[in-house]
């Protein structure tokens, strides 16, 4: 699973490392002190999305760090992380604003006697009634924060087309209440992982980027930044067999949330190197499979085969 | 945010760093990747070639690298760009004699074998004996069925059918009426409720809009109560339609009747198979019907042939089922059960379809005969994890399959 940037030759890499190239190392650095160790390709498609304003489509398998992306980048700038987790039958009510009718029914039977319709419809339709959603919530920052729009593949086309409108002009408009504008652009991060097909529209509005497992020197850099009580000789057994694993023919493969659940529960078995203990590796699957059928498939001596390797 | 905008005129559209360049160049080279990018099938627009040269003004343009993520990120739009994108930019960029290739199959997917260039080949004329057969609707005699061997059971069984058997379809308004069925049976299946939301009198969400609108005439005192539910989500239909030798005097008239479903159908899709899977949802969209239609013939009669079904099974469960299915699926299978396959592995892959799909419907042509039991070993390992498995022999049969489906 090695990227393919990574390994292409491009020659001119060796070179004194121009201006841009060291914009981007330097968000690296950034989302590395976050614990967040992104590939190069990932890392010029974050930092494109930020110089141009445009947002960032991820897409990859489950388990690659795609909503980390999001969470990395907010901490790393000190910007809100404000989320919309999509799904199907998601509509402009749970996503954008919705009247708050109970406070409204209220303040009308509180006041009824004392003004007239005109003053209570003033009064009830303002921003105080107003429950903002993450979308509007977005747009109303005084900081342009990190809004991450979780799996939209799950939301109904409808709701696409609505989200492209807000990505396009950044403003929302409440009938009652008139045209709310951003104050500030948000950084958009929206992620992917094919419950459906995109638009091309929204494909075409967004930057783009496709994840692939982290090769093993990556992931390695990933355990010693989110599990630094690992030992080195463990940690790199450890990517090792996972990427042999990723290998393996497996319904789900174990993605990086996997890999630190593993090496944190290894720890706890005091496991030291892969070799040691092969009861507690075969116990401590559960971490790595989850599905039957993959259990299944990781017979006694496909796992022997795997360790055997990774631990040599 | 800490990563401060530069102003937008310090690094101008064309790139200061890169001496020796001419700007008006470099933009012809650029507009030119672009409608390379194009010509190979990537969904651009002229603003992208704007926006491209601007990004070159931004990372340096001496660095590759950094230019080619750069770009890479900009233009490719999804996975299949992604993969194809950097071949596509050394082609261009260092002339590497591939630059006007037209990929083979656009959705190739790495971890599957390709797939057979469904019907690009196909247009061109093929040998005159194969083109003559596809368009020849009775091609297969009785005689010639036993020849050949793969027609045996419909051989043996000849005399039961009845005059409706599809087989033995080939006036021009039977095929006709077939596609009318198709479009009606889509239309019973399409938008069981239109409406956003559906007042449903004893749901659990409360409509405090629509509560304090009915209400307007008591002072807003929410007396009458309205309540709503989410509305149904439209079913979505994945066919699998077997087109190989056994299936010969059937799988004709299913490709009327899966055009007519697709064709009418958004929220739909559909593949061949026989030994192999393809997808041919887009083909039968195809705006001129008369060449999708050819196309597909051409398609079905160049396979013919053994089955696979099981394979084929997992081709779909490993390349398409996790876009194509899901909760709403209902997965139809047109297919008389013959495979060459092992049962265990048609199982498996049944097991894995049942675990993503609402409903498996199987449409056995077979089983419209008298005494036909479902015995070929995949259809028996398929049967556990079928929820509707009916006959699809006449155009009655296929009729009643619609109620059946329109509950569903």
């Amino acid at each position: 699973m090695e990227d393919r940037g990574a390994a292409r030759p491009d020659g001119l890499t060796d070179g004194p490392a121009p201006s841009g190239t060291l914009k981007v190392e330097a968000l690296k650095a950034r989302l590395a002190s976050v614990g967040y160790i992104a590939g190069d390709a990932l890392a010029m498609a974050l930092h494109l999305a930020l110089r141009l304003g445009r947002p960032l489509l991820v897409e990859g398998e489950a388990g690659v760090g795609k909503t980390e992306v999001a969470k990395a980048l907010a901490a790393a700038s000190g910007a809100r992380l404000i989320r919309l987790q999509c799904y199907e039958g998601l509509d402009a009510a749970s996503a954008i604003y919705e009247w708050n009718y109970q406070r409204q029914l209220l303040a009308i039977k509180a006041r009824e006697h004392d003004e007239t319709a005109d003053e209570t419809e003033d009064r009830i339709f303002s921003e105080r009634y107003l429950l903002r959603r993450p979308l509007l919530e977005a747009i109303t920052q005084d900081e342009p924060p990190v809004l991450l729009i979780d799996e939209i593949d799950r939301a109904d086309e409808e709701f696409e087309a609505y989200l492209l409108e807000v990505l396009s002009d950044f403003q929302v408009s409440v009938p009652e209440l008139g045209t709310i504008r951003a104050k500030s652009i948000p950084h958009v991060i929206l992620t992917a992982n094919g419950t459906r097909d995109l638009s091309d529209a929204l494909r075409r509005r967004c930057l783009y980027s496709w994840v692939e497992f982290p090769d093993p020197e990556r992931e390695l850099a990933i355990l010693r930044a989110r599990v630094p009580g690992a030992g080195d000789r463990l940690a790199s057994q450890v990517v090792r067999f996972i990427d042999a694993l990723r290998r393996e023919d497996l319904e789900k493969k174990p993605g990086i949330a996997e890999t630190i659940d593993w090496v944190a529960a290894l720890l706890d078995l005091e496991v030291e190197t892969l070799a040691d203990d092969p009861g507690a590796i075969r116990t401590s699957l559960v971490c790595l499979l989850k599905t039957e059928p993959d259990r299944a498939a990781i017979t006694p001596e496909v796992l022997a085969r795997i360790t055997d390797r990774a631990a040599a | 945010m800490i990563w401060p905008a530069e102003p937008a005129g310090t690094h101008g559209a064309l790139h200061p760093t890169a001496p020796g360049i001419d700007p008006a160049a470099l933009t012809g080279r650029v507009a030119g990747f672009v409608a390379h990018l194009r010509l190979n099938d990537f969904g651009l627009g002229p603003g992208e070639s704007a926006v491209a040269l601007e990004l070159l003004g931004d990372i340096d343009g001496c660095d590759l690298r950094a230019v080619r993520l750069g770009l890479k990120s900009l233009l490719a739009g999804r996975k299949e760009e992604w993969e194809r994108f950097d071949d596509l930019f050394e082609a261009y960029w260092w002339g590497r004699g591939r630059v006007r290739r037209r990929p083979a199959a656009p959705l190739a997917d790495s971890r599957t074998r390709s797939p057979p260039a469904p019907w690009r080949n196909h247009l061109a004329p093929l040998p005159t004996g194969r083109a003559e057969r596809a368009f020849t609707p009775d091609a297969g005699g009785p005689d010639d069925d036993e020849a050949r061997g793969t027609g045996r059971v419909a051989a043996s069984r000849r005399p039961i059918l009845a005059r409706t058997d599809l087989r033995h379809f080939a006036d021009p308004s039977e095929l006709a009426e077939a596609e009318r069925l198709a479009a009606r049976l889509a239309r019973a299946m399409r938008y069981r409720i239109c409406r956003r939301y559906r007042n449903a009198p004893r749901a659990p969400r409360l409509d405090l809009r629509r509560t304090v609108r009915r209400n307007l005439g008591r002072g807003g005192e929410p007396v009458d109560l309205v309540r709503r539910r989410r509305r149904d989500r439209p079913v979505r239909v994945v066919v699998l339609l077997d087109v190989s030798g056994s299936m010969e005097h059937y799988s004709r008239f299913f490709l009327q009747f899966v055009k007519g479903l697709v064709g009418s159908w958004v929220e739909s899709d559909a593949y061949l198979f026989h030994t192999r899977l393809v997808r041919i949802t887009e083909t039968l969209r195809d705006h001129d019907p008369v060449r999708a239609m050819s196309r597909l013939a051409l398609l079905a009669e160049g396979f013919g042939g053994g089955t696979r079904i099981a394979e084929s099974l997992a081709a779909f469960n490993d390349r398409y089922a996790r876009m194509a299915v899901d909760s709403r699926s209902v997965v139809m299978i047109l297919s008389d059960g013959y495979d060459t396959g092992d049962a265990s592995a048609m199982s498996r892959e049944m097991r894995r379809l049942r675990r993503r799909a609402r409903r498996i419907v199987w449409l056995n042509p077979l089983l419209g005969w008298r005494r036909y039991e479902p015995v070929a070993r995949a259809m028996a390992a398929a049967l556990p994890f079928v929820d509707c498995f009916a006959p699809a022999h006449t155009l009655e049969a296929l009729a009643a399959v619609e109620g059946e489906l329109a509950r569903l």
